[in-house]
This record gives structure tokens, sequence and C-alpha cells, in this order.
């Protein structure tokens, strides 16, 4: 782990005075700086608050927003929420699972494209919707996702 | 403090304030099924969760069924712990549990001493209407490491092992991972056992109620080691499993089965039946001579040597501070453990004697211990790869062994142990409960030190089931600071003190299951009967009475080894054969998890 990365997450810690009863807080802190809370940072935490690392471990495996795998360059959400969902939001799902043969929660092994689902970003009238990055995709229909993907084929 | 009355199943019961429903119907011979709940009153373990709810009841004026293990009675409580309501809860509680737990009962290794079993036999339960999600499936792998056997398909989330590691040893191994189906009590990341801060001593497997835990099995490679005749089979016994083994056969609890023992290793077909009760007192010999020595420099002026010394019998105690207090390894004693100072002398001197190469012997010892399966695979006790102990099985695994072999155990006449490596001294056998190695110690630097004999042999200041003890032996005008802990959570207690330089001990003696050897892992299970470990207790110290000699530098075979072949203790030939080295762990655990 990178000195600066270490730091930073003592940094977080110490905002949080090393409180255990923190710990959901602290490892949304580093998640959010992170990307992802992998095992080296989970064992760091452990160690600022005097805790367990299994312990850690079992609030990470718990919670499905918390994740180990690291996010794609290119992070992909696909939301589910009702709206999108009755417009054939599954369909984008899979064929983004089919087109980068990788599940939601997981990151293509090249780095790029990492996929998840969520429920809904309030833009409903544009349903269904996915967002690449920031960037948000309306009224998708499966035959336009390789386009899409095509665009980050950098 | 003021009694309140509450009425169980129309029956009036006066009990404290405080007093949960599952205890106030104890008392009048009410007994509500439970499964998470677990409690060892003498060992103060407790683990109340109320997260299983077989044990509801019905409360009157309450809307809903209250756990009964974590619902205090209240004055003039009503409450019924069998009305139609109540089983219905109870059957569906347990159909659910069920639904998503393997129904292969026939081959695991619980089957009739598992509790979720026994519940199913309780409550007849025939077809299950729920099918869990993954019950289909197995979601875990099952894994061995030296000692335990993990299954966590079978977790039924108690976490009674969970309390154990955490709350009592303060190891940290385990923790609840997951939700839902797949949730089950696993290491860091669900990695192996070998590379969590595990110290194998076992005590998660003395308390799982289900099969998810348990331990590794050596029954079959030891019936193939006494049936090939090329082998020779030399056994020794920990003084822990003479008390606890008749149990097994539906004994007394406290039952000292010396003789049997003995005969039905005899009867199995060892072909030398030995007695880690002996290299005890070898152990006393050299750990003795080593306190003397730091202890002499001491007083002499010279403050660096490490003080205070710690006893380092027990292997789950040593792993434990070697992960969690590396710095701190200069203090224990470097003397081998009992099994593994029997192993390198049965290796070395017996196999001499009888004209044996060491390959060609299969060392084998029986322990009311789990870690010990773990301490014999360790490197550092094998020469060119052969083991000083081969297999390490516990006093379950005996009993095993003895029923498969259809020995009729209450029905052995007694036989003695074999000679030289099977005499041994009521020193020894006290060896087996928390206070018993420090008393052993403190018998025979008592007559070193001063050359004068005991005035009194027992210390009873030394004994008792309390976590922490500490006591002022008066050694002729030395006074001998002794401090005395059982369980891990114990020890780190006296660790810790120790670091911060708040105490003044010259010998500490440590044991990490509760209780000392009597409540070790590999003991019959006990299911959080405090009485069996009192039995057992007691049982201990009899034994020791009753032994002709007490004190372990009278045991005339140790006094030949010494003459014969040792020279002195802590000489040169004990050290290269009696005494070890310990490593940091810390490091070791770091790297592996960075690799990942």
């Amino acid at each position: 782990m990178k000195p600066e990365i270490r730091e930073k997450i003592i940094e977080i810690c110490n905002n949080f005075n090393n409180n255990p009863g923190e710990l959901i807080n602290i490892l949304h802190g580093v998640q959010d700086f992170m990307g992802y809370l992998p095992a080296e940072a989970q064992e760091l935490i452990a160690e600022c608050l005097h805790i367990p690392t299994a312990k850690v471990y079992g609030v990470v495996s718990f919670y499905s927003f918390f994740t180990m795998m690291p996010k794609g360059k290119h992070p992909i959400s696909v939301c589910l929420g009702t709206a999108c969902y009755v417009r054939g939001a599954e369909k984008i799902l899979d064929e983004f699972k089919r087109i980068l043969k990788i599940n939601p929660g997981e990151t293509t092994p090249d780095g790029k494209f990492s996929l998840t689902s969520l429920r809904c970003i309030g833009a409903c009238g544009l349903a269904p919707v996915a967002m690449i990055g920031d960037k948000v995709y309306g009224r998708l229909s499966p035959d336009k996702i390789q386009g899409i993907i095509d665009e980050y084929k950098d | 403090m003021d009694k309140i009355k509450v009425i169980i199943d129309n029956r009036e019961v006066l009990v404290d304030r405080g007093t949960t429903i599952l205890k106030a119907a104890q008392q009048i011979g009410i007994d509500i099924p439970t499964l998470c709940h677990f409690e060892v009153e003498n060992l103060k373990i407790h683990n109340k969760p109320g997260g299983c709810r077989i044990c509801v009841v019905e409360v009157v004026g309450r809307r809903n069924l209250a756990p009964a293990c974590v619902t205090e009675c209240m004055p003039d409580m009503v409450v019924r712990t069998n009305s139609i309501r109540v089983i219905n809860a109870r059957r569906t509680v347990l159909e659910l549990i069920l639904s998503d737990h393997p129904a292969d009962c026939l081959q695991c290794a619980k089957s009739g001493n598992c509790e979720l079993q026994d519940l199913a036999v309780r409550f007849g339960i025939r077809e299950n209407p729920f099918i869990g999600e993954e019950h289909e499936q197995s979601t875990y792998q099952l894994e061995v490491s030296p000692s335990i056997r993990r299954d966590m398909n079978k977790c039924i989330m108690c976490r009674r092992c969970e309390t154990m590691c955490n709350e009592m040893q303060t190891v940290g191994a385990l923790s609840a991972i997951e939700r839902g189906f797949p949730a089950v009590v696993s290491t860091a990341f669900n990695q192996h056992l070998e590379l969590s801060p595990c110290t194998f001593c076992g005590q998660c497997v003395a308390v799982c109620p289900v099969g998810a835990l348990t331990e590794v099995d050596h029954t079959s490679k030891i019936i193939r080691a006494i049936a090939d005749p090329t082998k020779k089979t030399v056994v020794q016994v920990a003084p822990a499993v003479r008390v606890a083994l008749g149990e097994e056969f539906g004994m007394e609890p406290g039952s000292i089965v010396t003789g049997k023992l003995t005969a039905a290793l005899k009867a199995l077909g060892f072909d030398y039946v030995f007695d880690t009760d002996w290299s005890a007192d070898l152990t006393i010999m050299e750990e003795g001579t080593e306190l003397i020595g730091r202890l002499t420099k001491y007083l002499a002026g010279d403050k660096s040597v490490p003080l205070p010394i710690l006893t380092s019998c027990c292997p789950a105690w040593v792993n434990f501070f070697e992960h969690q207090f590396p710095d701190m390894r200069d203090l224990p004693s470097t003397a081998k453990s009992p099994q593994q100072m029997f192993g390198a002398i049965a290796k070395s001197y017996f196999a001499e004697k009888i004209g044996c190469k060491r390959e060609d012997m299969v060392s084998v010892s029986v322990m009311p211990c789990l870690a010990k399966k773990y301490e014999c695979s360790r490197d550092e006790f094998k020469v060119n790869g052969n083991p000083d102990v081969d297999y390490s099985i516990s006093t379950r695994e005996l009993a095993r062994l003895i029923k498969m072999a259809n020995i009729d155990f209450t029905a052995l006449p007694e036989a003695e142990f074999d000679s030289p490596l099977g005499e041994s001294t009521g020193a020894a056998v006290i060896f087996g409960t928390t206070g018993g190695v420090i008393e052993a110690a403190v018998r025979t630097a008592y007559e070193v030190i001063t050359k004068k004999p005991l005035p009194k042999i027992d210390f009873e200041e030394l004994r008792g089931l309390e976590g922490v003890r500490s006591a002022t032996i008066d050694v002729d005008g030395l006074k001998l600071n002794i401090g005395i802990a059982h369980g891990l959570g114990n020890a780190r207690k006296l660790l810790e003190d120790i670091k911060a330089g708040k105490c003044q001990f010259h010998a500490i003696e440590i044991m990490a299951c509760p209780g000392g050897c009597i409540d070790g892992a590999g003991q019959p299970l006990h299911h959080g009967n405090s009485d069996i470990i009192q039995a057992r207790w007691e049982a201990i110290y009899r034994a020791d009475k009753e032994m002709p000699i007490r004190k372990s530098h009278e045991n005339p075979s140790i006094q030949a080894i010494y003459k014969e072949y040792l020279g002195e203790p802590c000489g040169h030939k004990s050290h290269e054969l009696l005494h070890t080295h310990y490593f940091d762990r810390q490091t070791i655990v770091e790297v592996d998890v960075d690799k990942k």
C-alpha cells in the first residue's frame, strides 16, 4: 500500500477518534477515497480501531454498499428502479453483462469497466437509463449498448 | 437481594431480580429448549445473543412470544412454556433452521452429540415444509487445518464460537460474515485459519452445538499405524484425559480412569503405553531450573534478566503470544511442552534403548487439546521431516477408537503404564488444571532452593477457578510472587499489565482454555454443565493425593534419565532435546494478507 494512501486511511480513522462505534462511517470514508475496500485497508482500519480484522470484514461483507472489488476506470450503473424496470432495464443489464462478460459487482479483468445496478437516479422520464461515470444515457435499448461501450474503447 | 414471584406453567417460583425466565424455569425442573444460548457458570462463559428463538415462551399480557434466555422475570409474571402457540412457534423456528442445514447426519462427526439433532428428535421432525435458498448446494468449502475442521455449511449462526474467540479468548480470529443464507461465522476475508490469528485453542469447537466446527480426526491413521508390523507404536496420555475419558462411557464425571485407560490402550495394540505425566515431571525439572536460574541472576543484581518467567506448556498460549505479543517472546520459558518433550525423548533415548529407528517409530499422544495437533506439526519439532509426535488425538477420538475396537471400557481390569516413560508423580497430574503447573514448579523449586523438605505439599492458595489469581509463596524468606491466568482473555490482561510495568510477578502460569486442560477442546463435550468441570477439577487434585510421590524431582525414572542420558537440567543435551524457540507470527500474518 502506498504511504500516502496509508496516511489518508489513518487520518480518516483519526477524524472519528479511532472509535470502533464509527466503523461504518470510517468504511464509507475510506471507500469514498479509494473506490473500494481492499484487504490491506481493512487490516489497517482494524489496527487503528483496535478491533479484529474479522470484525471489519464482517461489516464490509454484510452491507452490499461496501465492495472489495476495485471500480473500473468507467463505472457503469444500470438503473433498476421501478420506472426503468417496467421499461426493460433488466434486458439492458443483461446486455452489459453479455458484452462485458461480468456480473454486477464485478470489474472487467482489464480494469476498464465495472458494473453495478442501482435504484433510481431521478431520470425516470428517460427510462430505461444507465450511467457511465457521470454521464447519463437515456431511452436505452439492448441494441444501443455495444455502441455506447465502443465510445469508451480508447 | 429481594425476591420476586413468578408463575411458570401454573407453578410458583421465587427468584432474584434479574433472573431470566429460562433460569427460573430450570429452578423448578422445567427444561426449556435452547440452542444459541450457552453458559458455563463457574468459568464465566456467557453467550446470550437471543438469536435462535427456540426458547420462546408465552408471557400473559405480552403480545408476542418472549425469548426465555434473555427475558428477565418481572413480579407476578405468568409464563407458559408449553402452550400450543409456543410449541408451534418452536417447531417453525426449528424447521427454518433445518431448511438451511445439510441433513447428512449419518456421516456427520457430531452425530449423536449434536444439539440441533437432539432438538429435531425432541420435536419429532419428520419432514420439512421449508427449503432454504442454498440448501442443495454448498456455499462454503470444507476447510481442514492441522487442528480444526470447519464445515461452514453447517453453521447455524448461534455465534457461540464468536463469543469464545473474541470475548473469552480475545483472539479475534472469528466474526459473523455475510448476510442472509450465506451468513456464517468465519475469519477475515474468509481465509484459511492458519492465516488468521487463530491459536487453535479449539474453544470454538468445544462450544459448537452442531457439526460446523469439529476436530481433525486421526483415528484411522492410528489404526493403520498399529496394524503395520514394521512400526513400533508409542503412546503417551496427558493428565487431564484420565479424569474425563470415563464420561464417554457413561461413568460419573470426575471418575479417575488411569488404570482402565492404560488397559484400553494396551488392548488397542499400542506397543508401548506411556504417560505424559512422566514428561510433565521432566518439564518441571527444566522449567524449574530455568526459573531458579533467572531468579538467582536477578537477585544477584542483574536486572536485564527476563522476568516474570511464563510457562510454555500450553501450545495455544504459545501461538497466542507469538501472534499478539511477539515482542515479549523472551519471557516464556524455552522448555518444550510435556507432549513435545516426550516425543523428543521417545524418538531418541527410548528408540535407542529398544533399537528402533526413528522412522520406524510412530509416536502418538492422547490429549485433552486440539492445539496439540498443531503443535506436533510445527517444523521445529521435526528431525529431517520426521515429527517427534506423529499424531495427536483428542480424548474424544480415543473414546471413538475404544468403541470401534469393541472394548468394554467400564469392565476393563486396571493396568499399569509401561516403564521407563510411565512413572510419574502427583506434581505431574495437576498439570491438567489451572494453577497446577506452577504448583508443581513451586514444590520442586522450594526444595531445590532451600535444600529443605516442603513443610506442606498442597499450595491451596494457587488453586481455584478464578480467571486471574495471584499468591505470594514464602520460600524460606524469599517472597516468590506468582500469577496465574486461564483463558486467553485473562492472559492478555496479565501481559498488558506486565507491559505497563504494573505487576511484580516472578513467575506466571498461563493456560489457554478456561479451567485449564480439564476443559480443553479435545475433552468430552460438557454442553455447558459446570458441574462436570468442577468434578474433573476435583478429580485432578484427588489423583495427585493418591500418588505415592508428589514432587517431580523425586521421580526415580526422571532422576535416572538425567544420570544415564541427559546430564543435568538445562544442560547441553537438555537444550538440544527439550528446549525450543519462538517466532514472531504477527509479521507472517500481515505478509500473507498483503499478498492477497
